[in-house]
C-alpha cells in the first residue's frame, strides 16, 4: 500500500428524533435509556470511529399546534449524557451540538473544557446557532436574534470561547506544597472581551484541557455558515452527499482556509450517510426500500406536505397526488422544524414538478426528498464507494445516521469496515491515548497569538 | 428505638480545609483528571453512603472572596459540578448524585434537562443542590448584569439585602421551574403504537407555559420523565429565607447546628421550628422536608494526631479553619459519637464534609461508616431501587397527571 492513501474519517451519530429513526420495527429500542448509549457507543468504538456525536434539542416540535406524535421524541441533554458515555469508553471521540444563541461563553467553556478533562481529550463541540423565537422561549434571552446577528454571536461566541481556553498554559497547575504556591502570578491571564454580543473581564476557572481546546464542529451550510467553518471549524458536518455535490463543497470550503493561514488538513468534512446493506446489490435496494417505507408512512409523510405547505392537508390520499391548494405562508402549522425559512412558494414548484416528471405519489415524493439513502449495496460496493469520495477529495469521511437505535450501526461496524480497513484507508486500531484531534489527524492549537505575545 | 441516619459526603476538591491540598495524602494536579473523581466517588459508593454532593461555583474565587488580590496558596480552578456526576453515573451503583449548580446565570431549561439525564444515566440517582445569588467575580465572568451578591450585609441577616432577596426568588423561580419540567412529561407519554403510528400521546406531555419575575420558560422538557419522576431536589440552609426556599421547593435540606447550650440539640431544635413554620405557610404536597445537618470533619487514628493536623493545615493557611458548619477534629469514634448525637436530636440524616480528599473520606468509608454500622446509627440501604426510595421519599406524580384527576 502507498503512502499517498488518505485515510477515511468516521463519526456514528446517534440516531435523532426526526423519521430517519424508525421506531416501528421490532428491534428498536429507548432513545434515552442509558443502555442504548452504552451500546451505541460500544458499537462505535468496536467500529474504531473518530467519534460518536449527538444532536441536541432546546423544544419539542409542534403540528398544528400540538406536540408532534409521529416521530421518536425526547433525548437527553448533549453534555450530561456525554459526560456519561466519556466514563464508559477508551478511545472514541464524544462530540455534542451545543448552541451559541442559548448558551453564556464562560459557562459552556467551562462545560467543554470539563468534558474534555474527563474524557482524557475526546471532546467537541458542534456550534450551531439558532434564530427563531419558538426556540427562544425556552430561554432566559428569549426571542429572535436575526440572520445576520446569530453569526456574529456565533463568531464573538467562539473568538471569547477559545480565549478562555487558551488563557491557562499547559501545567498551569503550580500546587507546590512546599512552597505552598498552587497558582503562578499572571495564571489564568484575564481575558478582557468587548463586543457587540459580549462584554466580559473574565477570570477562566478551568485548567487547560488535555486537548487545550476542544474540536469545534460546524454544520451551517449559508454563506455565512461556510465563512464561520473556514474561520473556526475544525470539522463540518454536512449534507453534501452526492459526489459533484460534495467535492464543489469541498474545494470551496477548503479554498477559504487559506485566507485564515489554515491548511487543508485543518479542516475535515464529514457530511450525512445513511445506508443500507445487502449480500446482493439487489437485496441491498429491496432493504433501503423496506426501510424508506418504514421512515415515511403515510402519516409521516401527510405531515411532510403539512409542514411545507403550512395547512391541514389530512384529507388528501398519501398515496395520491400532491395536494392542488396553494399554501398558507403565514401559518404557524409546523413549528420547530428546520428549514421553515425557506421559499415557502418556489419550493412547492419544485416538489410539483419532480412529482409531476417521475409520477410520485405523495408518499413516495417524501421518500424520494428524506428517505434516499446514501449508500445502497453490498459491504464491498460500500466500502469501495466511501473510498472514492475521500480518496478523490469530495469529502474526507462521513457521519454515518443509522436507522436503528441502539443497533443501527452494528452492522456497518461489522462488515463495512473490515473492508475498509483491507483497502488500507481506515485505522486497525487506536493508538493508546489519542485525543480526538490525534485521531482525526488535526493540528495541534496554539494559544491564539495575542495571548502568546504577552 | 435506635435512631438511624443516612449519611451523605459534600465532595469541595481537595477538601473543606483550605490548605488540604498540601497534605502528602492529597492530590492536587489530578483534580481535573478522570480519575481522582472515579476513586472518591467510589470510595463512597462503595462504603455504602446514601448520597453525594459535589461543590460547584461559577468563579476562580470563592463565593465572597474580594476579586483583587487573588490567594495563589489555595485550590484554583475546578469542574463543572453536573458534568461530574454525569460522568460517574456509570461508574458507581448505589450512591445518589447531588451536583451543586448556581441559578443566577444558568439557564433553567439546560439544568433542568441535565439533571434528568443524570437520573436517567445513573438509573434514578439524581439530585441536585441549587444555590441562589450572583458574585461579583461570576458577573464579571458572564458579563450580564450589574447587579448581584457581592457581600452579606453588616447584620449578617439575608433580609437585609435586597440584592440576596432577589436571588433568592430567582432560586425559587428555577427551582419551580424545574419541577414543573421534571413533571411535563407523564409516564406513560410514549405509547409507540403502530397501529395509529403515533409514538407519542400529545395529550400526556404538557408545555408549562411558566412566567415569572426573572425568566419566562414555555415549552415542556425535551427529556422524557425519568425514573424518580423528579429528581432529588435539595438547598443548604442558614436562616430564614433560604429555610423558607427550602420549606417551597426542596426535598432535602443542608443545614449547620452548633452545639449550644451544651447540647447539639438546642440549635437543631430551633432550626427545626423554623422550618416548620415556614413548611406550614409555604409547603404543598404530603412530603415531608427532609433535615440533614452537615459537619466538617478532620478525622485521624488518635485525639493528637487530628489535633496536629489540624494545627499543620491551619498553620499553612495562616488562620484557624472556620466554617458555616460545626467543625469536628478527631478520632473515627469521636465523629461517630457526634453523628449520632445529631441521630438522637432528630435529624434525618447527616453530610459529612471531608476536611481533606481523599484522606477523610477513606477514613469516613473505612473507620466511621463501620462504627455507625456497628451501633445501628447508619441507615443501612435497603436495596430500593432509587434514590428517592432509598430516602423514603415516594416517587412523586406528575402534577398534570393530578390536575387530570382533578377534573
Amino acid at each position: 500500500m502507498s503512502r499517498s492513501i488518505r485515510q477515511i474519517h468516521l463519526a456514528a451519530h446517534f440516531p435523532g428524533v426526526n423519521s430517519t429513526t424508525v421506531w416501528t420495527d421490532p428491534t428498536a429500542g429507548s432513545q434515552i435509556d442509558f443502555a442504548s448509549f452504552e451500546h451505541f457507543a460500544a458499537t462505535a468504538e468496536r467500529g474504531l470511529f473518530d467519534y460518536v456525536f449527538l444532536a441536541e434539542g432546546l423544544r419539542l416540535r409542534e403540528h398544528k399546534g400540538r406536540i408532534h406524535e409521529l416521530d421518536v421524541l425526547g433525548r437527553p441533554n448533549t453534555l450530561s449524557i456525554l459526560a456519561a458515555v466519556a466514563a464508559i469508553t477508551e478511545h472514541v471521540g464524544v462530540v455534542g451540538t451545543l448552541n451559541t444563541t442559548f448558551n453564556e461563553p464562560y459557562e459552556l467553556a467551562r462545560q467543554l473544557a470539563t468534558l474534555d478533562h474527563l474524557s482524557g481529550g475526546r471532546a467537541g463541540w458542534n456550534a450551531v446557532t439558532s434564530s427563531d423565537a419558538f426556540h427562544g422561549a425556552n430561554f432566559r434571552r428569549g426571542g429572535y436574534l436575526d440572520h445576520a446577528d446569530r453569526y456574529e454571536r456565533a463568531r464573538e461566541f467562539a473568538q471569547l470561547a477559545k480565549e478562555l481556553w487558551d488563557s491557562w498554559p499547559e501545567d498551569g497547575v503550580r500546587a507546590d506544597a512546599a512552597t505552598g504556591v498552587f497558582l503562578d502570578d499572571g495564571v489564568p491571564t484575564r481575558v478582557r472581551h468587548r463586543g457587540a454580543q459580549f462584554d466580559v473581564d473574565a477570570l477562566f476557572d478551568v485548567p487547560r484541557s488535555p486537548q487545550g481546546r476542544p474540536v469545534i464542529v460546524q454544520a451551517g451550510d449559508s454563506a455565512d455558515g461556510r465563512a464561520f467553518g473556514a474561520e473556526h471549524a475544525e470539522v463540518i458536518f454536512s449534507l453534501h452527499q452526492e459526489f459533484e455535490d460534495a467535492r464543489e463543497f469541498y474545494d470551496d470550503v477548503k479554498g477559504r482556509l487559506a485566507h485564515y493561514g489554515r491548511q487543508e488538513d485543518s479542516l475535515k468534512i464529514l457530511p450525512a450517510a445513511t445506508f443500507a446493506i445487502g449480500d446482493t446489490d439487489e437485496e441491498a435496494r429491496e432493504r433501503s426500500r423496506e426501510i424508506a417505507l418504514q421512515q415515511v408512512r403515510p402519516e409521516v409523510a401527510l405531515t411532510y406536505v403539512e409542514q411545507v405547505w403550512g395547512r391541514d392537508l389530512s384529507g388528501y390520499d398519501p398515496d395520491g397526488p400532491l395536494p392542488d391548494v396553494e399554501p398558507d405562508t403565514g401559518s404557524e402549522t409546523a413549528r420547530g422544524w428546520a428549514n421553515r425559512h425557506a421559499a415557502v412558494r418556489a419550493r412547492i414548484a419544485k416538489l410539483r414538478e419532480l412529482s409531476e416528471a417521475e409520477g410520485l405519489s405523495i408518499r413516495e415524493l417524501v421518500i424520494r426528498l428524506t428517505a434516499q439513502h446514501t449508500f445502497v449495496g453490498t459491504p464491498a460496493r460500500i466500502a469501495a464507494e466511501i473510498d472514492r469520495f475521500v480518496q478523490e477529495r469530495a469529502t474526507d469521511g462521513f457521519t454515518i445516521v443509522g436507522h436503528l437505535t441502539p443497533h443501527g450501526l452494528d452492522e456497518f461496524a461489522e462488515r463495512v469496515v473490515p473492508l475498509l480497513q483491507e483497502r488500507g484507508s481506515y485505522r486497525r486500531s487506536y493508538d493508546e491515548g489519542a485525543t480526538l484531534r490525534d485521531l482525526l489527524g488535526l493540528p495541534v492549537p496554539h494559544p491564539a497569538p495575542a495571548l502568546a505575545a504577552r | 428505638m435506635t435512631e438511624q441516619v443516612h449519611i451523605a459526603i459534600a465532595f469541595e476538591r481537595t477538601g473543606w480545609h483550605p490548605a488540604a491540598w498540601r497534605e502528602s495524602t492529597a492530590r492536587p494536579h489530578e483534580l481535573a483528571s478522570p480519575a481522582y473523581w472515579r476513586d472518591l466517588l467510589r470510595t463512597a459508593d462503595d462504603s455504602g453512603v446514601a448520597l453525594a454532593t459535589i461543590e460547584d461555583a461559577l468563579s476562580l474565587t470563592d463565593r465572597f472572596e474580594p476579586l483583587e488580590g487573588l490567594r495563589r496558596d489555595r485550590v484554583r480552578g475546578r469542574l463543572d459540578a453536573v458534568l461530574i456526576a454525569s460522568f460517574v453515573a456509570p461508574l458507581t451503583r448505589r450512591i445518589g448524585l447531588v451536583p451543586t449548580v448556581t441559578t443566577a446565570h444558568t439557564e433553567p431549561f439546560h439544568v433542568a434537562t441535565g439533571i434528568q439525564t443524570l437520573d436517567f444515566a445513573s438509573r434514578g440517582r439524581a439530585g441536585v443542590r441549587l444555590v441562589a445569588g450572583a458574585s461579583a467575580a461570576e458577573r464579571a465572568n458572564f458579563g450580564r448584569r450589574a447587579a448581584g451578591v457581592d457581600a452579606i450585609p453588616a447584620s449578617g441577616r439575608v433580609e437585609d439585602s435586597p440584592e440576596i432577596l432577589a436571588a433568592f426568588r430567582e432560586a425559587s423561580e428555577f427551582a419551580d421551574v424545574l419541577s414543573r419540567l421534571w413533571d411535563s412529561w407523564q409516564d406513560d407519554a410514549i405509547i409507540r403504537d403502530a397501529a395509529t403510528g403515533r409514538f407519542l400521546d400529545a395529550d400526556r406531555v404538557h408545555n408549562i407555559e411558566f412566567e415569572g419575575e426573572f425568566f419566562a420558560v414555555t415549552g415542556a422538557s425535551i427529556v422524557p420523565r425519568s425514573p424518580q419522576g423528579r429528581p432529588l431536589l435539595t438547598v443548604l440552609a442558614h436562616q430564614t429565607v433560604p429555610y423558607r426556599l427550602a420549606a417551597a421547593h426542596a426535598d432535602l435540606v443542608f443545614t449547620t447546628p452548633h452545639e449550644a447550650g451544651g447540647r447539639p440539640g438546642f440549635e437543631l431544635d430551633a432550626i427545626r421550628a423554623e422550618l416548620d413554620a415556614a413548611a406550614d405557610d409555604l409547603r404543598t404536597g404530603d412530603e415531608r422536608l427532609r433535615v440533614y445537618a452537615d459537619l466538617l470533619v478532620l478525622i485521624e487514628d488518635t485525639e493528637p494526631a487530628a489535633r496536629s493536623a489540624a494545627e499543620r493545615l491551619d498553620e499553612w493557611d495562616g488562620a484557624p479553619l472556620t466554617s458555616d458548619a460545626r467543625i469536628v477534629v478527631g478520632t473515627p469514634g469521636d465523629v461517630a459519637d457526634a453523628v449520632r448525637e445529631l441521630a438522637a436530636a432528630g435529624v434525618d440524616g447527616v453530610r459529612l464534609r471531608p476536611a481533606r480528599l481523599p484522606a477523610d473520606v477513606v477514613a469516613i468509608a473505612e473507620k466511621v461508616v463501620p462504627l455507625l454500622r456497628s451501633t445501628r446509627t447508619l441507615r443501612e440501604d435497603d436495596g430500593a431501587g432509587t434514590l428517592r426510595a432509598r430516602l423514603d421519599l415516594a416517587r412523586p406524580e406528575s402534577r398534570y397527571v393530578r390536575e387530570k384527576v382533578a377534573l
